[in-house]
């Protein structure tokens, strides 16, 4: 019983993580029906800032987590006025290419500087080990995960529904033209968005570098992780890729632990029965027809 | 003339031989004879060529954007290798066909899922399942030889006749044969009702249907077409090069097939052999500046590509050769890439 | 007289939305039947639904008699239901041959041959040469669609529509956006159909509704409002009302 407690509890600190981590990519689809293969390559970017800044620089881990947020979204605003822009017409095959082709460099150039092995964040004392709680054991750092991840989700919500950039982002993914119409500006809602999106993935990357593994492959390892978020959800709301990585969290951590040989086939296979059932997503519009 | 022959005339244009395409295939066959020390990269040439013929059958004539076309690649290598491991198919062209038909079947099974849904479910959808596979050949090593892939595969003579020299002649001249064989069977299956109605379907799914065009039914058949053939490439790769390890599932290999066929371009099946000749010599350039970080470069090439844009960049690439013909054979626009967005 | 084409109790949601409200049509055999209605009253929608398109939520869909609701677009083409679309819906790279070759191919069931090359067939092409002349797009024939002039577009998207030899065609706006120099071609297409193809015509322009139609039906906010031969319709006071600062209507 508190083997089943442990690992929904590691469950749902993985599966917030993945949100944090691709929340960004269900935006760009949902808002700008762009698809951003890369996506995974800010989130490493972000992981390897707050590396270099607590390893080597000896910044509290604290203090270097808004470093990580902060260059992704300046990689991300930076890259969004300079190509992505462009691409946003383009058709979905021009994207993927494009993307891809971002994703392999960044590999390439991570590597290059940073060698290819994984790397670990130094901890402070306080994140490490775990404590009893009623017989459950709770990480520390996993508990860390689900107060930060809980709390972004809620901030989240709170700025789509209450805020008025909010509600200019809703109406730019409504209908971007009568959104201009109104006199948004869609290009810099969509830039702003980007941005942030990105920045909550590199805050991800920084904070998985614990659980996930960081090392330069990890654009490439996680990017079927992000799509599965985003396409099991959908992307009209953050609910459903909030509900989708939980499940998959949940999903895979249990997966891995009571049928270890198995692997990652479980999850591909829950993933592949879902969109059998539901092309359109677990939580996603339902098509017209 | 009248109306209808006219008509007739004017629908086998693109269908009819052209002088280029015989001399194309020609300069192929000649190199065979021209570089004897080359056999090996020749070989590996000719697979990708055949690889890339077959995502430009889905993505250049259907529209259909996978990122896991390596899952049929994959189960055509290890058909191969198993059925020359075990010794239950030794002659390699039946071993091959049957590897194929293996492929086949996934593409019939899978197809299913990647007719429904949206151009991000596909990509989902595809990319999944070449890593399930993945995930399952890793996780049945007893069968598959998990990470060191399967070894000791030795090749019976073909036919029982030519067997497989350590130069690789009778690989290049056996890959060669089942390359021209299959793309002159995909040429036929192209120019055909069938072959174009797989273009409406891409230009216009929804007017596609409205003309009576079964849509869902043509691109089952496609996918399982292409799957077969990807099998056999997958096949060949096994067969000349007598290894099958778990890369042949690996995402990079289906995201550089992307890369070879744009570069080639879409939608006219010669893509596939230019491309794949341009992404080895640029793999060779890039490894000779750089071996370890190669991947950086093809990269790059492929985000200029995009930024460029694929049309422009044929447009420049085929300028000369077409000022040639347009000089010799006074036409115009002989070399033409037809080519949509897919 | 036969009904070629009938709508029963036919009802469309989307979200809480009613577009089509109980609508009950019928479309007589031969019939050259016009539909319309002010922006927005869900005329194409019924089209959508018609074609198999949109599932409607409930009713049903009758062609000559044989319920067809549940029938996937392309086999209500091939039952003989064919429609145009009111912007262009063609294949840009697709030359005119080949787009009323597959009509063509696709109609006779040569559709799926996969060895047999375009343009070996000589019923299809007879039909193709046919057809390419009624339409005025012999010249045109090897052009890339995309490049074609916009009436010229317009000819081809009802010479598909006829290659599928529909008895129950349905024109959504033919005639809209094609300049006034080029109207008359489509207006002449439209004027020799054949009696024997039933035509339900979904038209903005009242001049061509009342010139072509001998029978109107009013659609007003997804409900049939009003039904009758086009002199009726006209001194009806309710359409008049709902065309009121839309467009004037008289014969």
């Amino acid at each position: 019983m508190t083997a089943i407690l442990t690992n929904l509890f590691d469950g749902v600190a993985y599966g917030m993580l993945l949100f944090v981590l691709a929340c960004g990519l269900a935006v760009t689809l949902g808002l700008m029906n762009f698809v951003n293969l890369a996506h995974g390559a800010f989130a490493m970017a972000g992981g390897y800032v707050c590396m270099v800044l607590v390893n080597r620089m000896g910044w509290p881990f604290f203090a270097a987590l808004p470093l990580a947020f902060v260059s992704s979204a300046a990689i991300g605003i930076a890259l969004e006025r300079t190509l992505y822009h462009h691409l946003y017409a383009r058709s979905h095959l021009d994207q993927v290419l494009f993307t891809i082709g971002l994703t392999f460099m960044s590999v390439a150039a991570v590597d290059y500087i940073q060698g290819s092995s994984r790397v670990f964040i130094n901890l402070p004392a306080a994140l490490q080990g775990q404590f009893d709680l009623f017989g459950v054991g709770i990480g520390r750092y996993r508990l860390m995960i689900i107060v930060i991840c809980g709390l972004l989700t809620i901030a989240l919500q709170l700025v789509l529904a209450k805020t008025r950039f909010g509600s200019r982002l809703r109406a730019a993914v409504d209908d971007p033209r009568a959104a201009s119409g109104l006199g948004i500006n869609v290009p810099q809602v969509f830039a702003l968005t980007f941005a942030f999106g990105c920045g909550l993935a590199g805050l991800g990357g920084a904070l998985s570098a614990e659980i996930l593994g960081l090392d330069p492959y990890f654009p490439l390892k996680f990017m079927i992780y992000f799509l599965i978020v985003v396409t099991v959800g959908g992307s009209s709301s953050i609910t459903g890729p909030f509900l989708a990585s939980l499940l998959l969290g949940i999903g895979d951590v249990a997966g891995k632990y009571y049928v270890p040989k198995m692997g990652p086939f479980v999850i591909y296979t829950i993933m592949i029965v879902i969109l059998i059932w539901r092309p359109n997503g677990l939580f996603g519009r339902t098509a017209a027809r | 003339m009248s109306a209808a022959s006219d008509v007739g005339y004017n629908a086998q244009r693109q269908a009819r031989w052209h002088y280029g395409e015989i001399a194309f295939w020609l300069i192929v066959l000649s190199c065979g004879f021209l570089f004897p020390s080359r056999y090996l990269i020749m070989t590996d040439i000719l697979r990708l060529a055949l690889f890339t013929m077959s995502l430009d059958l889905i993505l250049g004539y259907a529209g259909i954007v996978s990122l896991g076309h390596a899952a049929f690649f994959g189960v055509g290598a290890y058909a191969a290798g198993l059925l020359a491991l075990h010794g239950i198919i030794n002659e390699p062209v039946l071993a091959l066909i049957a590897a194929g038909l293996a492929a086949m079947v996934l593409g019939f099974a899978t197809s299913f899922l990647v007719i429904r849904g949206v151009d991000l479910t596909r990509l989902m959808v595809t990319l999944g399942i070449a890593l399930l596979l993945e995930a399952l050949a890793e996780r049945f090593s007893n069968i598959t030889g998990g990470t060191d892939g399967l070894q000791g595969i030795e090749m019976q003579p073909i036919f029982g006749q030519i067997p497989f020299d350590m130069f690789g002649k009778a690989g290049f001249f056996y890959s060669l044969a089942v390359l021209f064989l299959l793309f002159l069977f995909a040429r036929r299956v192209v120019h055909s009702p069938f072959g174009l109605s797989l273009r409406a379907i891409k230009n216009n799914p929804l007017r596609a249907a409205a003309i009576g065009i079964p849509v869902n039914r043509r691109l089952i058949a496609v996918y399982t077409l292409a799957a077969f053939y990807a099998g056999i490439a997958g096949a060949l790769f096994t067969q000349t090069t007598a290894i099958a390890s778990l890369d042949v599932f690996a995402f990079e290999r289906s995201a550089d097939l992307m890369l070879v066929l744009v570069i080639g371009g879409t939608g006219y099946l010669y893509g596939g052999l230019i491309g794949a000749v341009v992404f080895r010599l640029l793999q060779e350039l890039f490894s000779t500046i750089t071996p370890q970080y190669w991947q950086f470069w093809i990269g790059l090439v492929l985000v200029v590509i995009v930024l460029v844009g694929r049309q422009r960049l044929h447009r420049w690439v085929l300028y000369v050769p077409n000022l040639i013909l347009r000089m010799v054979a006074g036409r115009k626009a002989v070399v033409a890439v037809p080519e949509g967005d897919a | 007289m036969t009904i070629a084409l009938e709508t029963k109790n036919l009802e469309k949601q989307f979200g809480g939305l009613r577009v089509t409200r109980d609508l009950s049509l019928k479309v007589e055999q031969g019939a050259r039947h016009a539909l319309i209605g002010p922006n927005g009253a869900g005329k194409t929608t019924v089209i959508n639904q018609l074609t198999g398109v949109l599932k409607p939520n409930s009713g049903r869909i009758l062609l000559e008699g044989q319920d067809i609701t549940d029938l996937p677009v392309h086999r209500r083409v091939l039952r003989g239901l064919s429609r145009t679309f009111q912007i262009n819906q063609l294949y840009p790279d697709l030359t005119p041959l080949e787009t009323i070759g597959l009509a063509v191919s696709e109609r006779l069931g040569h559709g799926g041959d996969w060895w047999r090359r375009m343009g070996t067939r000589n019923d299809v092409n007879d039909e193709i040469a046919d057809l390419l002349t009624r339409f005025h797009l012999l010249d045109a024939m090897n052009e890339q669609t995309v490049t074609l002039p916009y009436g010229k577009q317009r000819l081809l998207e009802i010479a598909v529509a006829i290659a599928t030899k529909p008895r129950v065609l349905l024109l959504d706006e033919p005639a809209a956006g094609v300049p006034e120099s080029e109207r008359h071609d489509i207006l002449a297409v439209v004027g020799a159909l054949p009696r024997d193809v039933t035509v339900l015509l979904i038209e903005h322009d009242m001049d061509l509704v009342f010139s072509f139609a001998d029978r109107i039906s009013v659609l007003v906010s997804g409900a049939l409002l009003t039904e009758g031969p086009p002199e009726q319709v006209a001194r009806d006071p309710q359409v008049k009302a709902v065309y009121l600062g839309e467009e004037a209507v008289d014969v």
